[in-house]
């Protein structure tokens, strides 16, 4: 079955595909109750909130569906603040002509992705508009910071440790083949970075800052972070994480690893003394164990960051300029 | 010799000269590894015309937006096209007012397209030098033996040996030359024999790490301070001295050589390639693209820096005017383009 223009009318097919399909799904207590906003109980944590838009083609990659991204890519931006996500809302806008099987795939994977995050969907909504069988989800996510730490680009300091959690570029390079229809084994590193940063801040580590590393990739994130923070951050080339055959596809593309988008890496700056220990902690986890030191901040007041190359050589990164390529998450 | 060598070698005293990397992804190679910042001031490195995006004309990008705007006509473009500027306006800001530009990976695609959409003409804009070439003739060849009839080819090809000619006969400042690696591949190291000779210009034909582009410009620098001019193939395992046989037979079986304006530089003679007579009725009238009388005139410097007369930073509109967001010459456009590299890597 497609969807068609009378699942948005608000009449009695959204009243069956909500019952059929995303009541099967995501029924809780909170959305069960089918009123017009979520009454959600008040904590003594201070609150954070997000929201992120997903458009990715394919709907279905390697690793991952638009709905397993649509709750990491949300779970992780509340994650980098030291944030545990506790309540998600999720806007489907629904092309006409979508499969509905391959709707109900993505429920369900959206669904199961938050069950295991330990996140509940409290509110939702449905529309369908013309076009060619595409889906698009908004998600806005709420949650608490328990940590009681300060967590953010203010907490930078000089002579503190970058370290990212693991290879870079998957993501991208994986959704580039499928749409490029390059056989290749490249998987999306599509995943939610809860277990590790839970791990990193009940052992202590003092981390300043966390970013996940998502479209732009490191080399933007390193921008943001320098700005922000108005530091110098330096890293090695040599220490740069890519997995052999992501480095294949980019050399052969003419893609740069350093700008390419990631699902399931994060950025994570701490204490220059708990660089190895925080490192370790990483490597513990399945998610982290290519982890690595990459680099430190170097400098106050100089918001720049350059990188050491394999050859000895010294350059600056910049963001990302341009996109010659589409929206790949 | 080992690197460390090299390296401490290449730090060191030296005559002054002037090496140019002539192919973009030479450019962006030497950036990214920070090799002008282990050479001695002395040795300076030039870039030249190597991009096909900065050196494609602006009528070209005119006519192409006006297929685009054509009814039931679709234009199909590498991604790094779309910001080059055209006498008004870029692919880009084409699509944006409307017209059809769609951004494809491989013109292969346009086969299929075509094929599942009979009622629309794809037009793909072909645009490269001989590294390239040879795949948009296969796909020439899949379109007459398939009996597509809406397929065409908005072509803006070019020969590098033209354009080298074309540099060393105007300039005598340029002591040696690293060679189009990818180029290379097909017309094969021996192809610059003649210029080697003819012009007294060492050339090294190199891979694309930095190791590789080190021992290049470490062979050049000795070459020149032994008064040599010899062509010397470094990257033996990939360029072959006469070069791909295969890919050079597709580019003769469906090509013409015949005058061709460079951005920036003007008409070369025989630089451009052209559908030749046998499937010209797959021409989207790329043949009467030779001049650019539509160019805007602007401050931009452009031209000199793809003959190496100036470095980008050299251009007042360099950084201000013109960025990679808001490009105002193609240089700063193609992510190998000269002026877009130096932008990137060379920031403060």
């Amino acid at each position: 079955m497609k969807i068609v223009m009378a699942h948005g009318s608000g009449g009695n097919a959204t009243r069956e595909l909500i019952k059929d399909l995303f009541h099967k799904y995501l029924a809780n207590d909170y959305l069960d109750k089918m009123e017009d906003s979520a009454i959600l109980p008040v904590s003594e944590y201070p609150l954070a909130m997000t929201t992120d838009s997903f458009v990715v083609t394919p709907l279905e990659f390697p690793g991952g569906d638009i709905g397993k991204l649509a709750i990491c890519g949300t779970v992780n931006d509340l994650w980098m603040a030291g944030a545990e996500p506790q309540y998600l809302t999720a806007g489907f806008i629904l092309e006409e002509g979508l499969d509905v099987d391959l709707l109900d795939r993505v429920v369900a994977s959206l669904s199961r992705t938050a069950k295991e995050a330990g996140i509940k969907i409290v509110a939702g909504d449905t529309k369908v508009v013309q076009g060619n069988g595409g889906l698009y989800i908004n998600t806005a996510g709420l949650g608490f910071r328990k940590s009681g730490r300060r967590i953010g680009t203010d907490m930078i300091r000089e002579g503190d440790a970058l370290i990212v959690s693991g290879d870079l570029g998957n993501h991208h390079a994986c959704i580039m083949s499928q749409r490029m229809e390059i056989v290749n084994s490249i998987q999306s590193d599509c995943a939610n970075l809860g277990p590790m940063v839970e791990d990193l801040l009940q052992a202590g580590i003092e981390v300043r800052a966390m970013r996940d590393i998502t479209r732009g990739g490191l080399g933007t994130v390193l921008n943001e972070i320098a700005e922000a923070s108005n530091h110098a951050v330096e890293i090695e080339e040599k220490s740069i994480p890519v997995d052999p055959e992501v480095k294949s596809f980019c050399d052969i593309l003419g893609l740069d690893p350093l700008y390419m988008a990631n699902e399931g890496k994060f950025l994570c700056i701490t204490a220059q003394e708990h660089a190895e220990r925080a490192l370790n902690i990483l490597k513990q986890n399945s998610l982290g164990t290519k982890a690595r030191l990459i680099g430190s901040v170097t400098e106050t007041g100089k918001p720049l960051v350059t990188v050491k190359t394999r050859l000895g050589g010294k350059r600056v990164i910049d963001v990302l300029y341009g996109e010659g390529l589409p929206r790949i998450c | 010799m080992n690197l460390d060598k090299i390296l401490k070698e290449l730090a060191g005293d030296h005559q002054e000269l002037k090496i140019m990397e002539v192919c973009g992804t030479h450019t962006s190679s030497i950036f990214k590894n920070g090799i002008r910042s282990l050479l001695s001031p002395e040795i300076r490195l030039i870039s030249g015309p190597g991009c096909p995006v900065c050196v494609t004309p602006a009528s070209y990008i005119d006519k192409a937006i006006e297929w685009a705007l054509t009814p039931n006509c679709v234009l199909l473009t590498f991604g790094d096209m779309m910001k080059v500027p055209g006498s008004e306006k870029s692919l880009s800001e084409a699509k944006a007012d409307g017209a059809r530009v769609e951004i494809m990976y491989s013109p292969q695609e346009a086969l299929k397209k075509a094929a599942a959409n009979p009622e629309l003409t794809y037009v793909i804009a072909c645009v490269g030098f001989e590294t390239t070439i040879p795949s948009y003739a296969l796909v020439i060849e899949q379109t007459e033996r398939s009996g597509l009839t809406n397929i065409k080819f908005l072509t803006a090809l070019r020969k590098v040996m033209p354009a080298l000619d074309f540099i060393c006969a105007t300039d005598n400042e340029i002591s040696a030359f690293i060679a189009p690696g990818h180029v290379s591949t097909i017309l094969g190291s021996q192809a610059y024999a003649g210029l080697a000779e003819q012009y007294m210009k060492p050339f090294a034909v190199a891979g694309f790490e930095g190791e590789h582009i080190l021992i290049a410009i470490y062979d050049l620098v000795k070459q020149v301070e032994n008064h040599k001019h010899e062509v010397h193939n470094l990257y033996p395992s990939v360029v072959k001295p006469e070069g791909n046989a295969v890919a050079l037979a597709y580019i003769s079986n469906y090509f013409e050589s015949g005058p061709a304006f460079w951005r920036g530089i003007g008409v070369i003679e025989d630089s451009g390639l052209y559908l030749n007579q046998k499937y010209r009725k797959y021409d989207a009238g790329s043949a009467d693209l030779t001049g650019d009388a539509a160019q805007k005139t602007t401050n931009c410097r452009c031209g000199e820096v793809i003959l190496g007369k100036i470095n980008p930073d050299e251009c007042p509109m360099f950084g201000k005017a013109c960025t990679p967001a808001k490009a105002q010459g193609p240089c700063m456009v193609s992510s190998e383009g000269t002026c877009g590299i130096w932008f990137r890597f060379t920031r403060k």
